[in-house]
């Protein structure tokens, strides 16, 4: 992105997703997602779709990875767009966006990313990767407060006041400003929140994308290597290549997540996340609809000590609690 | 009632374009500052560039070269 103008600040990746899919789709168009989405996806589309508008859900293979020799022939003449997430919230399993929004500009249809999972970590350049719209929070990986967040449009796209109303700006017009970023950010703005960001961004730009990624991704390795051969353990996703989000889910035995997650807190002081993970789809697909799981997420400050305890503490309960 | 004077004015569609250009005039050592904008232009809200009208080639310019967008510009008793 080099125009400014073309970036919009929102109060999250929820809101950014919300202003795209409500705005660029209608009755009568067809969309395709995947199975891997959040419900920030799924919720705005399953919406639309009671509105008229046809939707398919590309499903995921055993380890959670799109199936990507679905997707031409879910293509029909009334489609209008894919979208998708860059990496599950669940799995850390990435989608191939280049290779999908690839296939989006051959087709001449649109294509939305959520980078809820990797804006931050992951290089993404909308043009060489053909996404028309980037959404993005900043509140994960982007190290920003939480209400912070936004959505970048590639140049020539319009997409339809969500919300209008204060814009600070001609303040006599009965119409929102059609200027961007104005015409898609109707009133005040989280402009703390949005400083919070900006020293954020400044913070990654000095560290380095490629610095963080491979820390983060060191520190996912090793905990992998560490919990993958204990024998109640289950982790779930695509460990074949490391090129993946930074995160590990498993479940020790038929242990309910949250347990587990409620034990590492207490007993451990480890901060994980259990049960159901706003990605209804993929816990089915797993089947992990009824148990959860533990999601543990590495980033660039955990060190290899903690790391190691994080291994200890995962052992010690599946011991104790078979 | 302030005593007025002669200035060379930028007004913006949005406060977007405003920020990009006092940036683009700080790095370059243009002067002026953001003012809220004066009712002769529009009795709307918003913000405007203002600066001493000796100067208003150095901005002409500025706008140029660094493709900045704006509304319209102005000379103003302001």
């Amino acid at each position: 992105m080099d125009d400014p103008a073309r970036v919009v600040f929102t109060a999250n990746s929820t809101q950014s997703l919300n202003i795209a899919i409500s705005g660029l789709f209608g009755k009568g168009d067809h969309v395709i997602t995947t199975a891997m989405e959040h419900n920030s996806v799924l919720r705005p589309l399953y919406r639309k779709e009671a509105e008229g508008m046809e939707l398919t859900i590309i499903p995921c293979d055993e380890k959670g990875t799109v199936r990507y020799d679905l997707l031409e022939q879910a293509v029909k003449p009334n489609t209008k767009g894919i979208v998708c997430t860059h990496g599950s919230n669940l799995t850390g399993n990435l989608v191939d966006i280049k290779r999908i929004g690839t296939f989006s500009r051959e087709k001449g249809i649109l294509f939305v990313v959520d980078a809820s999972q990797t804006a931050g970590v992951f290089p993404i350049h909308m043009e060489e990767m053909g996404i028309d719209v980037l959404c993005f929070t900043g509140h994960k990986s982007l190290l920003g407060p939480q209400g912070t967040g936004g959505m970048c449009l590639r140049k020539g796209l319009e997409i339809p006041s969500f919300c209008v109303g204060g814009s600070g700006v001609q303040s006599y017009s009965k119409t929102h400003p059609a200027q961007m970023p104005t015409h898609l950010e109707a009133g005040t703005l989280n402009g703390h929140g949005i400083a919070g960001l900006s020293a954020a961004l400044d913070w990654i730009n000095k560290t380095g994308l490629t610095a963080i990624r491979e820390t983060e991704q060191k520190r996912m390795r090793q905990f992998y290597e560490g919990v993958r051969k204990i024998p109640q353990v289950t982790v779930y996703g695509d460990f074949s290549t490391w090129e993946r989000a930074p995160i590990v889910s498993l479940n020790i035995g038929d242990n309910p997540s949250e347990d587990v997650c409620d034990e590492l807190a207490v007993g451990y002081g480890i901060a994980t996340r259990g049960g159901a993970h706003c990605a209804p789809l993929m816990h089915e697909q797993l089947g992990t609809v009824e148990q959860g799981a533990v999601r543990f997420s590495f980033c660039y400050f955990i060190t290899e000590e903690e790391v190691e305890k994080a291994i200890l503490a995962v052992k010690e309960i599946a011991e104790a609690w078979t | 009632m302030r005593p007025k004077e002669l200035c060379f004015l930028v007004a913006f569609h949005t406060t977007t374009e405003a920020l990009a250009l006092e940036e683009a005039a700080r790095s370059a050592d243009v002067p002026g500052r953001l003012i809220p904008i004066p009712t002769q232009i529009t009795a709307g809200c918003g913000l405007a560039w203002r600066m001493p009208i000796g100067e208003k080639e150095k901005m002409k310019s500025l706008l140029t070269k660094c493709d900045l967008k704006y509304e319209n510009i102005y000379e103003l008793m302001i």
